[in-house]
């Protein structure tokens, strides 16, 4: 039996820790005599550490080093758990080898967006607790010997969220594809444009757009892997244009979130809605990829184009 | 002097509203005792008029919003038969349906002929369920785009009106493929071969907006707001409370001021006195005049030449900081 989880997307767009919802209170048989466990589960999927780690899908508990082996899918339900560009970059280029692209471009607080935070001091806070300089990193590297380059996003950083500097990284990596002829892949898993940028992060997919017609016009491939959660405008943008639009399995894609449209026509939406298996079969997607299969996937699909 | 049945007024308008009513009362006595008002009647009607500069003069970020929504604003349509001639509206995206919130059609713009299209919204209840509030579905955008490679192949320009609270989130919406319809049209309008002219008319709001809003310029009228997200959503998700939209408007710094000091529109298009509510007539012959001199100055570029300034234009908007480069090998 399957699991719908259910969660805020929005929420992570603030770039917060989400609590956990209060749920229904249940008469208790044992009362907690001390807070024991503080991380939220969104932390836990996002970067599974410690010694065990739990299927959110569906409870299925094995080792962390396990996961990791099995490319953090779960052996027993191929549940997809949420990994960041380091763990993409490993899995797909040769041995781990790689160059990251444009890593000195780095957010700025340009418009001092204050909500319940001020945002360049949401910035440094993040900054300080991860590795990660802002929600998209590039890289080029070899796939099974062919060189290509990816743009993957984190999804740790403000949700995933694009603003200017994705917008920017993203079209440097395009600029670079032309210059070296290289087939481009763009990782997707974002809740959506990054509010504290206000319409400096809309007009970025007007941007991206742009460059994306460049690639066309050197006749370089294109390819946009869309992994849980694809949402807004990455999906009303470079997710969905890709010459090949592919997807994990059982991602969460659309354009509006889930909370927002069952709020709109107020009933509840239809199992499987928005799903990665949903998008494919509405005509949306080329295929739905395993993450085991992904890098000799995308080999055999460079070696088609280039032949 | 605008008449004043039937007008509907702003909390902040309620000051207006207060001299339109004195106004009647005069106008009564005057008609019952046979007196001669009016010139007392004139005095208001200007102090009607020192009014609306007043509370234009002083608008919040979140006024101008509501200004924007507001009942008597001027939609799409009005717009289109008081600045064009001869328009034909062309319905349906060839696939799915007609979308009552897109309209668009041919139409001449001082005898040249162009293809208008824009968000529209209903005027009473019936009507707004019908255009469903100014949000498209996905084959609205495809119905936009249909009309603007219709526009293309014939070598007509575009001129296209926004006004939208944001593509509708439904559940065929989704099924349909909101996110790509509103992609591949960003993405077509980038290498459109004919000029576009866009302009913020009323809400211009995020996706739902930028669907039919990449172009060589933009205008924004001047009591419009256009940004990433509406405020109250913003407010929802930032704030985690649908009652902080004024700074939430304030903070997404939306208005036409904001968006022109940004460099992210080109131009403001002025209003009437106190909006464009006040005068429908007086607004559209303004925003003729702006949308005919910005046709004017980018219709002698070449083709090629406009589509690479639009991919430069966007090209340059965004902020960040960049620090010398430290060469970084993974191995």
């Amino acid at each position: 039996m399957k699991k719908e989880r259910e969660e805020d997307l929005d929420q992570n767009l603030t770039g917060e820790e989400t609590a956990n919802p209060a749920g229904e209170i249940k008469p208790k048989w044992y009362s907690r005599i001390r807070q024991g466990i503080t991380t939220s589960t969104a932390d836990k999927k996002e970067t599974p550490e410690g010694l065990w780690s739990k299927c959110p899908q569906c409870n299925f508990i094995c080792t962390t080093s396990e996961l990791r082996e099995n490319l953090f899918v779960c052996s027993k339900c191929n549940y997809h758990h949420r990994i960041g560009s380091e763990e993409y970059f490993e899995i797909i280029f040769d041995n781990n080898t790689y160059t990251e692209l444009f890593d000195n471009i780095q957010s700025k607080d340009f418009l001092n967006f204050t909500d319940l935070k001020n945002y360049q001091k949401r910035l440094d806070e993040i900054h300080s607790k991860t590795d990660l300089k802002d929600s998209m990193r590039v890289a080029v590297g070899k796939i099974n010997g062919e060189e290509m380059v990816i743009a993957c996003m984190d999804f740790e950083f403000i949700g995933g969220s694009l603003g200017s500097v994705m917008g920017e990284k993203f079209s440097r990596a395009v600029d670079y594809c032309i210059e070296h002829k290289l087939p481009y892949l763009v990782i997707s898993k974002s809740g959506g444009a990054r509010m504290m940028e206000s319409a400096f992060s809309l007009m970025q997919l007007a941007k991206t757009s742009g460059k994306l017609s460049q690639l066309s016009d050197a006749q370089l491939p294109y390819i946009s892997l869309l992994t849980d959660p694809t949402f807004g405008g990455i999906s009303a943008s470079f997710g969905m244009l890709g010459d090949l639009n592919i997807a994990e399995p059982g991602a969460l894609i659309g354009f509006a979130g889930p909370r927002v449209i069952k709020e709109t026509i107020k009933k509840d939406l239809p199992e499987g809605f928005q799903r990665s298996e949903f998008l494919l079969e509405h005509g949306f997607l080329d295929f739905i990829v395993d993450r085991k299969q992904l890098k000799e996937k995308l080999h055999k699909l460079i070696v088609l184009f280039k032949g | 002097m605008p008449q004043y049945p039937n007008r509907q007024f702003l909390d902040f308008e309620q000051p207006i509203k207060t001299l339109y009513e004195e106004i009647e009362k005069l106008k009564h006595t005057a008609e019952k005792s046979k007196i001669d008002m009016t010139d007392s009647i004139s005095k208001l009607e200007d102090a009607i008029i020192t009014k609306r500069k007043e509370i234009t003069e002083h608008l919040t970020p979140w006024q101008r919003v509501q200004l924007s929504r507001h009942p008597d604003r001027p939609y799409t349509s009005k717009y289109i038969h008081k600045i064009f001639s001869n328009f034909i509206e062309l319905h349906g995206d060839r696939n799915v349906k007609d979308d009552k919130a897109m309209v668009g059609g041919f139409a001449q713009l001082n005898d040249e002929t162009v293809m208008v299209i824009g968000q529209q919204k209903g005027i009473n209840t019936k009507t707004r369920q019908q255009r469903n509030f100014g949000m498209a579905n996905p084959e609205g955008y495809r119905k936009a785009l249909r009309l603007m490679k219709l526009a293309e192949k014939f070598n007509k320009p575009v001129i296209c009106l926004i006004d939208t609270p944001g593509a509708y989130p439904g559940l065929e919406a989704e099924e349909r493929g909101q996110g790509e319809a509103i992609a591949r049209n960003i993405y077509e309008m980038i290498r459109l071969k004919v000029p576009i002219v866009i302009v913020i008319i009323g809400e211009g709001a995020s996706g739902g907006a930028l669907g039919i809003g990449v172009g060589d310029k933009t205008l924004m009228m001047e009591n419009t707001w256009y940004t990433v997200i509406s405020p109250e959503s913003c407010s929802s998700i930032l704030w985690r409370s649908w009652d902080k939209k004024e700074i939430a408007a304030e903070q997404l710094r939306l208005t036409a001021t904001d968006m022109k000091g940004f460099g992210l529109v080109d131009e403001i298009v002025p209003e009437p006195i106190g909006g464009a509510h006040w005068d429908y007539d007086e607004a559209a012959t303004i925003l003729k005049q702006h949308i005919a001199t910005a046709l004017q100055e980018i219709k002698p570029l070449r083709a090629e030449q406009r589509i690479t300034n639009r991919i430069e234009k966007y090209g340059k908007m965004g902020f960040w900081n960049e620090v010398p480069i430290t060469e970084n090998n993974h191995q």
